[in-house]
């Protein structure tokens, strides 16, 4: 059964247990960090920083308030990497997380382009860089643990589980906490669903979701043009081959006659 | 032929420079392979894809179009008339061809892997089917080109293997360009709710498509003239075969208007058009300035019948093809992307040394191949001709 992650952002107290329980189980290195202006640390996602909790100070009304919202691959149920990847190096496995597999990456980074998300990123540092991104701990979950991030959380606001029931879970937190929670379960239907759901309290455009995203998989709008390629291939070349004949022809004639 | 008995290649200062350029080039390809992309370049997480894809490969690959579109128009339908400017046609995209496979494998982070999308099948990736297509007609240009080679090398069974082969390559290389320069546009539907809606479409690969065949005529005139510059030759010669031939141009530019009306009313995006940002600024420039004014200017008789005017014209369609695939790289996904991206000079070194090389490599084949002068032959044949029919119509041979 596929597994995913439900992040409830309202339980979210921003410690960043996830973080580093990521960097530990994958053996990230540090990278050097800056002040940033909403006290984030690490300051983006990278080759090195897998997830990473962004830090949202928003107004309302004359209040501020704190959010936190963990951020990482998103395993979507069609991947666009997966479908932009000439060598089929990204594979979304049976168990839910999309992985890469780096002896066949010729480095092309078609994939950062495809993800609707940016998450692929790229070892820029290194002679022969690899695409790095969130696994959802597939070596892990191989061996019946959770991922690391999820086992470190200390208030249960990244839980592990089977996707179905942690959508049925978000649902069920919505109905039985009226007035709580935006009623949108982000990853439920975009980009054609996700392993990782989110619930927040506020807007997720707020918190810097994309929510002017479509809800097909992104691998059907490229399939509905990239299947006709044979058609087109033989058809048109079967075009091209009587026109030859054809005009070769004509010409030959004309040829004749006006000599 | 018999002028062609030793391998020549002129040395002037511009070639000089050239050279100066190519070996740079050399020094900074070398580097990047060795140190890697984040040595040599400016692209980052944000901008994974910059000037190497964007034009070397995007751009390369539309203005080499030349090539299967006159291959179609002179060999697919025997329009004999343009056989004048086959051979240079397909040179050019030959060559650039050639720059765009070199600009690929130096832009892949593990270029010691470039083989595997030809064991490894992503068949799902536009990329897939542009990397084959691509690869197939780099190769079916080499062995057209083996027509060119073997009469100048002057091995009978060979040139006779290779123009044996020559229909079937016609064909073949006429389909794959249709294919990839398509395939080139739908690399980018994958970008849907980020590539700016001007540009982003379903039929993408459609205005990819017929901007990579209206620039041929254009191209082919731009490069005429520049080669009639160098090498002296008569331009004004060449003008009725290539206004005849721009006429595709002009039919296509008017089509591919048309049809980007239909799909911005289909999509209801004409909002994106006229909202003032800068992404729609760019659009209505590209539109009014590089496929509405060339198709106004080539409607004006004094303007497509005097070399100046089709030669701007030309170089106005070239530029908005160029344009087009720079807004549809950069301009387009800069909102999307964020971030900071203006290549490094190693890649401007590189672009710009990869073009010097084409251009070295240009010079010397049609120094020494017969490029140009198949027309020639024709006209001399023909003067020939109608010498003979004069004389035995019993009246005075015509002044030559």
């Amino acid at each position: 059964m596929s597994k995913g992650m439900l992040i409830d952002i309202t339980k979210c107290i921003g410690c960043r247990a996830c973080q580093t329980a990521c960097k530990q189980w994958n053996d990230l290195p540090a990278v050097s960090t800056s002040f940033s202006n909403d006290w984030s640390n690490p300051p983006e996602l990278n080759a090195y920083n897998w997830t990473r909790v962004g830090f949202h100070l928003l107004e309302d009304g004359d209040q501020v308030q704190w959010r936190f919202a963990k951020r990482q691959c998103m395993h979507c149920n069609e991947p666009a990497c997966e479908s932009a990847c000439f060598v089929h190096a990204f594979v979304k496995t049976p168990e839910g997380p999309v992985v890469y597999k780096e002896n066949l990456c010729v480095g092309c980074r078609y994939c950062m382009l495809a993800c609707p998300f940016q998450v692929p990123k790229y070892e820029w540092d290194k002679a022969f860089p690899l695409v790095r991104k969130c696994r959802m701990c597939y070596d892990r979950l191989q061996e019946g643990m959770e991922p690391a991030c999820t086992t470190a959380c200390p208030t249960g606001a990244n839980i592990f589980g089977d996707r179905e029931e942690l959508l049925a879970e978000a649902k069920r937190r919505i109905k039985n906490n009226p007035g709580k929670y935006i009623d949108h379960v982000y990853g439920e239907k975009e980009v054609g669903g996700t392993s990782v759901l989110y619930l927040s309290d506020v807007p997720f455009e707020k918190l810097g979701f994309r929510t002017d995203i479509t809800t097909k998989g992104i691998p059907q709008y490229t399939w509905s043009v990239l299947k006709w390629t044979p058609h087109i291939a033989i058809g048109w070349t079967a075009i091209l081959t009587a026109l030859y004949m054809y005009t070769k022809r004509r010409a030959d004639v004309e040829e004749e006659d006006g000599h | 032929m018999d002028q062609y008995t030793r391998w020549t290649f002129r040395m002037t200062p511009y070639r000089v420079v050239l050279i100066a350029l190519t070996l740079l080039m050399v020094g900074v390809a070398t580097y990047r392979l060795l140190f890697g992309l984040g040595a040599a370049t400016n692209l980052n997480d944000e901008w994974p894809w910059g000037l190497w894809i964007g034009f070397d490969v995007l751009t390369g690959v539309a203005l080499a179009g030349g090539g299967f579109s006159t291959c179609f128009i002179i060999h697919i339908l025997h329009k004999k008339k343009y056989h004048s400017i086959a051979r240079a046609a397909l040179l050019t995209s030959l060559i650039g061809y050639l720059l765009v496979m070199g600009g690929l494998f130096f832009d892949i982070g593990r270029w010691y892997n470039f083989w595997r999308p030809f064991f490894y099948w992503g068949h799902h990736s536009v990329l897939f089917e542009v990397f084959w297509c691509v690869s197939l007609y780099t190769t079916v240009q080499v062995l057209e080109f083996g027509h060119i080679l073997f009469e100048r090398i002057k091995s009978e069974p060979l040139k006779k293997l290779f123009d044996w082969m020559l229909p079937g390559l016609f064909i073949i290389g006429v389909m794959l360009p249709t294919l990839h320069q398509s395939s080139l546009g739908s690399l980018y539907i994958i970008t849907v709710d980020r590539l700016y809606p001007t540009w982003w479409s379903m039929i993408i690969p459609v205005f990819f498509l017929t901007s990579a065949v209206f620039v041929g005529p254009a191209m082919v005139t731009f490069e005429g003239w520049l080669a009639s510059k160098a090498y002296g030759r008569n331009f004004q010669a060449e003008m009725p075969v290539l206004t005849s031939l721009w006429k595709v141009t002009a039919w296509l530019l008017a089509f591919y208007f048309v049809l980007k009306c239909i799909d911005l009313t289909y999509r209801d995006a004409w909002g994106y058009v006229f909202n003032g940002s800068f992404e729609a600024n760019m659009f209505l420039v590209e539109i009014l300035g590089f496929i509405l004014l060339p198709l106004v200017l080539f409607l004006i008789p004094s303007v497509r019948n005097s070399v100046g005017g089709l030669v701007t014209t030309s170089i106005l369609v070239v530029v908005g093809v160029v344009f087009n695939r720079m807004n549809v790289v950069f301009t387009g996904m800069a909102d999307a992307a964020g971030g900071h991206y203006f290549p490094s000079w190693m890649e401007w070194s590189l672009t710009i040394g990869l073009i010097s090389a084409g251009i070295l490599v240009y010079c010397f084949v049609v120094e020494n191949f017969n490029i140009f002068h198949e027309d020639q032959e024709a006209y001399k044949a023909k003067l020939k001709k109608e010498k003979a029919r004069a004389v035995a119509d019993g009246g005075a041979p015509v002044q030559a």
